[in-house]
């Protein structure tokens, strides 16, 4: 899924880094295939990455608020707790790690002179 | 292999432990049980409760439909004529023939009649069965006094029955006092006072010689001293005989004082047939008792498995309530033994005997005595069957607490193999296993094992060794908080203090690993809160809060918030009121009234927090911390301003110390009430801070707590002016603060210090560790850098910023879709937000 989409998008600017909060995470809204998405994105400045981006809706709470949870590391995986039920979810897989069946989808994202930009 | 027929005789108490026991257990076997009474089995032993308001059919162990369920065919209301051992078969009176495998007797006893001349004559009744008791009932009728002959344990019971019945009672006691089995004179005379007081003539040293016609009542009975007592109804519980009488038609040995001779493994003379209960004789020892009768009834059943197991006697310790009156007897409960030495506590005001036996060398517990006060049962029972060396003070095990100080024996010193449950033989062990198992409160070790579900005596004990064994595992499992700290809270807090430091990123690199997470990052801020008081959404500290912190209301399962004013003491102005309602109908918040006196409002919108509170603090509201691990509210009642009852101001007590700790980061929510009497309506003594207004001043209790597991509080301290009052508060929320361990209400904190009540008296009170002055600095300090954080958060625009739904959008979230019930708004379901989708579409 996010090969494919990768191939179709353009780079898209979404906010910039003042938009972002050191350690947590905000939310914004992006267009993709057409399709509006709540994209959660997380400002680990201290992190080759530094920004990370999965989907803001929690898929066992059922509510767009992965932005709102708490950023950590369980082991050496990067990691945000759904602010619902705390469960952990891959801030660089999606994957979640209380439930090998469940994910939510990740997407790239790069900054460029502050501006931030998901491809 | 066909199933193995196995036939009960008898369905008291221990016949149908044994039924139940085979039924669960792996024996392939047909059972039958015949019962000569008309009803499956019930509980013997709190029979005088049915005069007490129960029904007969609330004593039922069981039913007939559980043993259908069970596959057992039961037969009640036909007594077992003879059996015929050649032929393998027992016949009933009605003629019913079964034949078995294995027979099992449990056919009880039956009460021992004195052959006294005019005992046979109308109103002259036992006590035994649910049948005599509608006997005795309708005897009583319209009639005032009644005697019960025999002053043992089942008299006494009896003598509360045919109190209970409204009748005058008396006991008649052939010996020179009364529960002479169980207690030496010193216990018997203690209790001969208590009940005595309760209204229940006792006569002891009486035989009885004759019983005639009465002249004022309908008999009158005759004693050898030439003294007599006229009453309306007899009823004889001067012991039991066992019922051997079928055992000794068959030819099957029986004991020389009657009951039927069973060897270890419970069975008689007839290799196919077991005795088991107060029929049966062991080494001429008549087990009369329903603990060792269940362990009778356990030995019996696993004679059909392959591990056999052995009865070779049982404790005869006992605890019970009689008329009201406590008792206990333990082991050597007299001190007859050759070099028993005793300790006699006897205190004539408060009515209360106890008598401790040790042995010569004083390490170990013989038996006991205790009358009016059985608190120490447990734990001398406890030291009795493990056979635990006694302390240097062992006198101090039976005597009152002194400034509340009792050596008790906890829990934790109790080996694996320490019985606690008798009636149900479950060890310490066994609830360890059920606490692996999964059990994860009393009730599910309950269930899981049995424990405490017959007589209920071991009930505290078990609490106590479930309680502290979860509470060992909860910091045993992982005293460390999470993976990135190897601390517990209070280490970290004392790490923070010391060190000064106050970022999260130096912390957890200084003094953890990793990156922190959803669960040191908010204690670290509750910490730093509870230290240097600064605002929650700091740069620094906004990584760290929760969501609820983070937007300083509560997130609901929608991902909209919850929006909770500050309403001091529940006292609010008619402005206010109004206000509130305006805000919710601009907003179209969800509205609903709290347990803690205040208002909620459900269903904001995250991009609209800001613009509710800017409403709400210029209507006079400040924030109420609803979402925070902080002092919720100061519950109060209306107090001596408007009550006829109340003697201190309440409310404005209350107001004053919701203003004093409203802002106060603590390791979890706290709750306070304040009532302006005794009458508590504003329930104080299930907050963690409990305030009642006396004549005097104030009582202070702690730790109390409503919820998943309430608890009363404990009384603190009393009479105290209001500045001890807020002296003693302070000390006692801080000393909390500094040391509980995280998510830990006060009530769970104080049963896990060591000492308890009394150390954090100690530390509060008389300053034992000399940080009074401390703790109230600190305090002060938080006191004193309150702030209204909604009013800080909305003067500055950096930190409203975060309240924006999308960082790059007005837009709201699409999912968040109301629906309208009982006048208001609430979160739509799924299959609603499908429904209005397809009509947006539309």
């Amino acid at each position: 899924m996010n090969l494919s989409r990768r191939e179709k998008m353009s780079k898209q600017k979404i906010c910039t880094t003042a938009d972002l909060v050191k350690d947590s995470g905000v939310c914004a809204l992006a267009k993709v295939n057409g399709e509006e998405l709540q994209i959660a994105l997380f400002y680990l400045p201290d992190t080759e990455k530094k920004v990370f981006a999965i989907d803001n809706w929690d898929p066992l709470g059922n509510a767009n608020v992965l932005s709102r949870g708490i950023v950590g590391s369980v082991g050496d995986e990067l990691v945000v707790a759904s602010p619902l039920y705390k469960q952990h979810f891959s801030l660089t897989s999606g994957q979640c790690l209380e439930d090998e069946d469940v994910s939510v989808p990740t997407f790239d994202v790069f900054v460029e002179d502050s501006a931030v930009y998901i491809a | 292999m066909s199933k193995i027929k196995v036939v009960v005789v008898g369905n008291g108490m221990v016949g149908h432990h044994y039924v139940e026991t085979l039924a669960n257990s792996d024996v392939d076997a047909h059972i039958t049980v015949i019962g000569g009474e008309p009803r499956p089995a019930y509980d013997r032993v709190h029979l005088s409760e049915v005069f007490d308001g129960k029904e007969p059919a609330d004593l039922g162990l069981t039913t007939r439909e559980h043993y259908v369920e069970l596959g057992v065919e039961a037969h009640f209301g036909d007594f077992v004529a003879n059996i015929d051992r050649d032929a393998k078969m027992v016949v009933t009176e009605g003629g019913q023939k079964f034949s078995y495998d294995k027979l099992v007797l449990a056919t009880g006893s039956y009460p021992f009649i004195p052959p006294v001349p005019g005992h046979e004559q109308e109103h002259c009744l036992a006590y035994r069965t649910i049948d005599d008791l509608a006997q005795i009932k309708a005897s009583a009728k319209g009639k005032t006094v009644g005697v019960v002959v025999g002053g043992g344990l089942l008299g006494l019971e009896c003598a509360n029955a045919l109190k209970n019945l409204g009748l005058e009672a008396h006991v008649v006691e052939f010996a020179p006092g009364l529960m002479g089995v169980q207690l030496d004179d010193g216990g018997s005379n203690m209790l001969r006072r208590k009940i005595e007081a309760l209204g229940v003539t006792v006569h002891t040293s009486k035989a009885t010689q004759k019983i005639c016609a009465g002249k004022k009542h309908r008999l009158k009975m005759e004693f050898a001293d030439d003294t007599a007592l006229e009453t309306d109804m007899i009823v004889f519980s001067a012991g039991i005989r066992p019922y051997d009488q079928l055992a000794r038609a068959a030819g099957l040995t029986v004991g020389e004082r009657g009951g039927i001779e069973i060897d270890y493994y419970c069975r008689t003379s007839d290799e196919n047939i077991y005795a088991i209960g107060e029929c049966a004789v062991l080494g001429s020892f008549i087990y009369g008792l329903v603990a060792p009768g269940y362990r009778m009834a356990e030995a019996a059943v696993s004679q059909l498995t392959a591990d056999k197991v052995a009865f070779t006697g049982a404790d005869m310790s006992t605890k019970l309530k009689l008329l009201g009156v406590d008792v206990g007897s333990i082991g050597d409960s007299k001190g007859l033994a050759e070099d028993s030495r005793a300790f006699v506590f006897s205190d004539e005001r408060e009515d209360v005997y106890k008598r401790l036996n040790v042995s010569a060398d004083g390490k170990k517990v013989l038996g006991a005595t205790l009358v009016g006060d059985c608190d120490d049962y447990d734990t001398l029972l406890q030291y009795f069957l493990n056979e635990i060396e006694l302390p240097e003070n062992a006198e101090a095990l039976i005597l009152p607490a002194v400034d509340g100080v009792t050596p008790t024996l906890g829990a934790d010193a109790l080996p694996l193999t320490a019985s606690i449950c008798s009636c149900h033989n479950v060890s310490k062990g066994d609830i360890f296993s059920a606490i692996d198992g999964g059990c994860m409160a009393v009730a599910d070790v309950k269930d899981c094992t049995k424990a405490s579900t017959g007589c209920g005596g071991c009930a505290a004990l078990l609490k106590n060794v479930v309680d502290s064994e979860l509470l060992a595992r909860g910091v045993e499992v992982n005293t460390d908080l999470c993976e990135h700290f190897a601390h517990t809270r209070q280490e970290l807090f004392t790490i923070a203090q010391c060190t000064q430091i106050k970022s999260f990123d130096e912390l957890v690199e200084k003094h953890g690993n990793g990156r922190g997470c959803e669960i040191c990052k908010p204690a670290v801020a509750s910490i730093m809160a509870s230290l240097w008081n600064e605002h929650v959404l700091n740069d620094d500290l906004v990584p760290l809060q929760d969501t609820n912190d983070t937007f300083m209301a509560n997130m609901q399962k929608d991902g909209t918030y919850s929006v909770v004013p500050r309403v001091p003491a529940g006292e609010i102005l008619p402005d206010q009121l109004i206000a509130l309602g305006e805000v919710a109908k601009q907003y179209e918040l969800y509205s609903k009234i709290t347990g803690g006196q205040r208002v909620d409002l459900f269903g904001a919108r995250m991009n609209d927090l800001p613009a509710i509170w800017s409403a709400l603090i210029a209507a006079g509201f400040e924030t109420g911390h609803a979402y925070a691990k902080s002092l919720r509210t100061v519950k109060s009642c209306v107090g001596s301003t408007w009550c006829r009852y109340g003697v201190q101001d309440s409310v404005g007590q209350a107001i004053d110390l919701e203003h004093r700790y409203k802002g106060l980061r603590s390791p979890h929510k706290l709750k306070m009430g304040v009532s302006g009497c005794t009458r508590e309506c504003a329930e104080a003594q299930s907050k963690d801070i409990g305030i009642i207004a006396t004549e005097n001043g104030w009582n202070l209790y702690v730790s109390g707590n409503g919820g998943m597991k309430p608890r009363h509080a404990d009384l603190f301290a009393t009479d105290l002016d209001t500045p001890t009052l807020i002296k003693y508060i302070d000390r006692f929320l801080m000393f909390y603060v500094r040391t509980a361990d995280r998510l830990q209400r006060t009530s769970t904190w104080l049963e896990s210090l060591e000492g308890g009540l009394t150390y954090v008296q100690d530390v509060v009170i008389n300053d034992s560790l000399g940080i009074a002055e401390e703790l109230e600095a600190q305090m002060q300090h938080v006191v004193d850098t309150y702030q209204c954080e909604w009013k800080t958060a909305l003067s500055d625009t950096e930190k409203l910023k975060r309240f924006r739904q999308f960082v790059n959008s007005d837009q709201e979230d699409s999912n968040v879709v109301f629906v309208q019930e009982r006048g208001q708004v609430r979160p739509a379901n799924d299959a609603e937000k499908r429904r209005q989708l397809i009509h947006a579409v539309k």
